[in-house]
């Protein structure tokens, strides 16, 4: 019918439509992992999450801040309490005013978010060149979320960086390739609890699928309420669909 | 079965309120009695489609309102205090935020609907124009409802699309520090543009009431675009009811997938940046349901004018393409001159609804791609073509395509195909 031919038309210009996200900066491919959270039954695995916050706690947090992400929810991680309390007490933070009037430091507390370890964005920018971002939604702020930290974290390349000017490295995967971070991760830089081996790929996929963790706490909640939700409405539509049915049937004789 | 229902007497409470306030009788009459086509085809669920988003965008957008805040340096924090501490913040905000986008889907499918069964001609003039103010109305709130997270494309896109009315000639400039309440978009942009997002939907469900009273006048058109008889009629209930509860189901499994499961894909990445006045991001795109018309902004790349004096330049002439783009739409009933509604006795307009269709999927691609390269010719063309089949074509095809014979009722619409017009046959006029 011309009907139909002329829908595949249409159907078929719209299938070349490309997604509303921007193109990717004309940069590399990025190198892709298979992670437990994708797909529709997907959730984080805790080892791998726990390994990233291990990665995180003694390596990123050094420059970076996590200022939404609160330390209670780690027990989502599979840590008990007192396991949390124990993180947390390791960070500083600002409280106050105290009844002096004055502002005082104190160890973090779980009801506390991550720190940033500096004052504010202008203070880390002056020793860096650039304010490291926060980090509590960097997975879904940057295109190919998890895919793509995991690339950064692997893309440094010491031998383009060595003409640039200090404080500038070179990698693969940042947009413009020229990143104020210095490459992070070496072989071994982590004590793993669990005894897994730590190479940098190793650590790069665990951090990775912490911050995503960090970003989209509530991916696991989402996917199962999804789950029932498509089944009810499957089934609502087929009931429907079978009254539909018969209480047309008189009509389109 | 014919349509005929009357409406009974109500008794008890329902009466002694009926006889007060008939509230209970006129909704009897125009939600189960109404009189409706028994001939529509799945196209038309989507009018009732869209009133049930429009529902959704207000329930969810209220339940947000009590988490959010409107202020420059609090609204980031506070969508992710939606998303981390209210209970359940994370559904109502994906469930808006991807609402909004079906909401446009479902309205685009609606309009296209009409586009092709002839919906908006006599006597239904003014059922369609009010459809074009809900469009104008949606879009504004659409927009405004983008910025309210204050991530670094609702900054930017708050910038480009203000910043346009400076195009202007001599109070442009005003007109923006006016809408911004600024030099730039801040604070005040936020404040008022919160304020206009609230209100606007409440707008909208005023029209939509105005749009269902124009079409309850006259009733539904149907597939085959002539006027029915009462014997080709049935009450809305349970018929229409009954398949519209279908078609919403049908529709949340479609929803469903993307709230669920890819509840970002339809957005920006760079959207949970916080606002940065100082960093502009590499490619700033609207939301998908503008790109049609963002390419019909970009299109215009040069000035226009006449022995070396510009008249309008290229951004004023981006500017007039974009909003005429919706503008002739409210012209449409009168420059299509064919008297036949339905694509389907119009061997010509068939083709030229189909072509017009690949020409705005065209232009939603184009206004995704980075102006340059064959980009802006495609768009250029694309806007050209989309102007052309409104204001050229329709107007001419009304005078010289000769329609297929129009059946007198629907029981009999099955003249043999190859026969010649018959006397039923609408001559051209
Ligand atoms: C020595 C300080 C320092 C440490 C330690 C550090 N970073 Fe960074 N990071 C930075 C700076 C500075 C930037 C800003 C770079 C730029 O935009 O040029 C940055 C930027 C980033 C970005 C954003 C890149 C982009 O696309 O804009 C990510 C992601 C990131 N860091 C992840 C990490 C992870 C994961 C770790 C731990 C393994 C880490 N960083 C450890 C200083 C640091
Ligand atoms: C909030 C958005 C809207 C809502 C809730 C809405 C609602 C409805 C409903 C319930 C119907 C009857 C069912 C149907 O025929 O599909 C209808 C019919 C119609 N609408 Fe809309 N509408 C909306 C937007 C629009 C827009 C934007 C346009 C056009 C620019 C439009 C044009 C029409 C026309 C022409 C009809 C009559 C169709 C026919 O009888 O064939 N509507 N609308």
């Amino acid at each position: 019918m011309r009907t139909t031919f002329a829908a595949a038309l249409v159907g078929a210009a719209l299938f070349a439509t490309p997604s509303a996200a921007p193109a990717a900066e004309a940069g590399a491919e990025l190198m892709t992992r298979d992670w437990s959270f994708e797909g529709i039954f997907g959730s984080y695995d805790d080892a791998a999450a726990q390994r990233g916050l291990q990665v995180y706690d003694q390596v990123c947090a050094g420059c970076h801040g996590m200022k939404y992400v609160a330390f209670r929810t780690l027990t989502d991680l599979g840590y008990s309490e007192e396991e949390v309390e124990q993180i947390a007490s390791n960070y500083t933070v600002t409280d106050g005013p105290n009844d002096m009037g004055e502002m005082f430091e104190r160890p973090a507390e779980p009801n506390d978010t991550w720190p940033s370890p500096y004052r504010n964005d202008a203070e880390a920018a002056s020793i860096f060149g650039k304010a490291p971002p926060d980090m509590s939604v960097i997975a879904k702020a940057r295109v190919g979320g998890a895919d793509y930290l995991y690339s950064l974290m692997l893309g440094y390349d010491d031998e383009k960086g060595m003409d640039l000017s200090p404080g500038n490295y070179w990698n693969k995967f940042y947009p413009g390739n020229i990143i104020a971070m210095p490459p992070q991760l070496y072989p071994d830089l982590v004590q793993y609890a669990d005894g897994t081996e730590a190479t940098p790929e190793q650590m790069a996929a665990d951090v990775s699928h912490f911050l995503m963790w960090a970003a989209e706490p509530k991916l696991e909640q989402r996917k199962r309420l999804g789950i029932g939700f498509m089944l009810f409405c499957t089934a609502m539509a087929l009931i429907f669909y079978a009254m539909n049915r018969r209480l047309w049937a008189d009509i389109k004789k | 079965m014919s349509a005929d229902t009357p409406t009974p007497k109500f008794t008890g409470v329902l009466g002694w309120i009926d006889y007060r306030l008939p509230v209970i009788s006129w909704g009897y009459k125009e939600l189960v009695a109404y009189p409706t086509p028994k001939n529509l085809n799945y196209f038309w669920n989507f009018g009732s489609l869209a009133g049930i988003f429009l529902v959704l965008q207000i329930v969810t957008g209220i339940v947000l309102v009590m988490h959010y805040t409107p202020h420059a340096d609090m609204a980031f924090s506070s969508i992710e205090h939606i998303m981390r501490n209210v209970n359940y913040g994370w559904l109502i905000r994906y469930a808006h935020a991807n609402g909004a986008s079906f909401f446009f889907i479902v309205v685009y499918i609606h309009i296209f609907r009409g586009l092709y069964y002839g919906s908006y001609k006599e006597p239904r003039e003014l059922l369609w124009i009010l459809g074009v103010i809900i469009l104008i109305l949606m879009m504004a709130t659409a927009f405004t409802g983008y910025v309210l997270p204050w991530g670094q494309m609702s900054f930017w896109a708050a910038t480009v699309i203000v910043n346009l009315f400076s195009a202007i000639p001599l109070v442009g400039d005003s007109l923006v520090t006016w809408l911004l309440g600024g030099f730039s978009v801040g604070n005040p942009t936020l404040q008022r543009f919160f304020s206009l997002h609230y209100l606007m939907p409440f707008a909208i469900f005023a029209v939509v009431f105005l749009h269902i009273l124009a079409l309850h006048e006259h009733g539904s058109n149907n597939p085959v675009g002539i006027d029915l008889t009462k014997k080709d009629k049935i009450p809305f209930h349970p018929y229409y009811t009954v398949k519209d509860v279908f078609g919403l189901f049908v529709a949340l499994l479609f929803f469903g997938a993307f709230v669920f499961f890819a509840p970002n894909v339809l957005g920006h990445a760079d959207n949970y940046i916080p606002a940065d006045p100082l960093v502009t991001p590499a490619h700033i795109v609207p939301e998908w349901y503008f790109l049609p018309f963002y390419a019909i902004l970009r299109s215009i790349t040069f000035d226009i004018g006449i022995f070396g004096f510009t008249l309008i330049d290229a951004k004023l002439g981006g500017v007039i393409a974009m909003f005429g783009a919706v503008l002739v739409l409210f012209f449409l009933p009168w420059l299509d001159t064919s008297k036949v509604r339905s694509a389907t006795y119009r061997p010509i307009y068939f083709w030229a609804f189909w072509i017009l269709l690949a020409d705005v999927v065209i232009l939603t691609y184009t206004g995704a791609m980075p102006a340059e390269g064959i980009w802006p010719t495609v768009a250029l063309i694309g806007t050209i073509y989309y102007f052309f089949h409104f204001l050229v074509l329709l107007p001419l095809l009304g005078r010289f395509e000769k329609p297929k014979p129009v059946p007198e009722s629907i029981n009999k619409p099955v003249l043999p195909r190859a026969a010649p017009a018959g006397p039923q046959a609408q001559p051209a006029e």
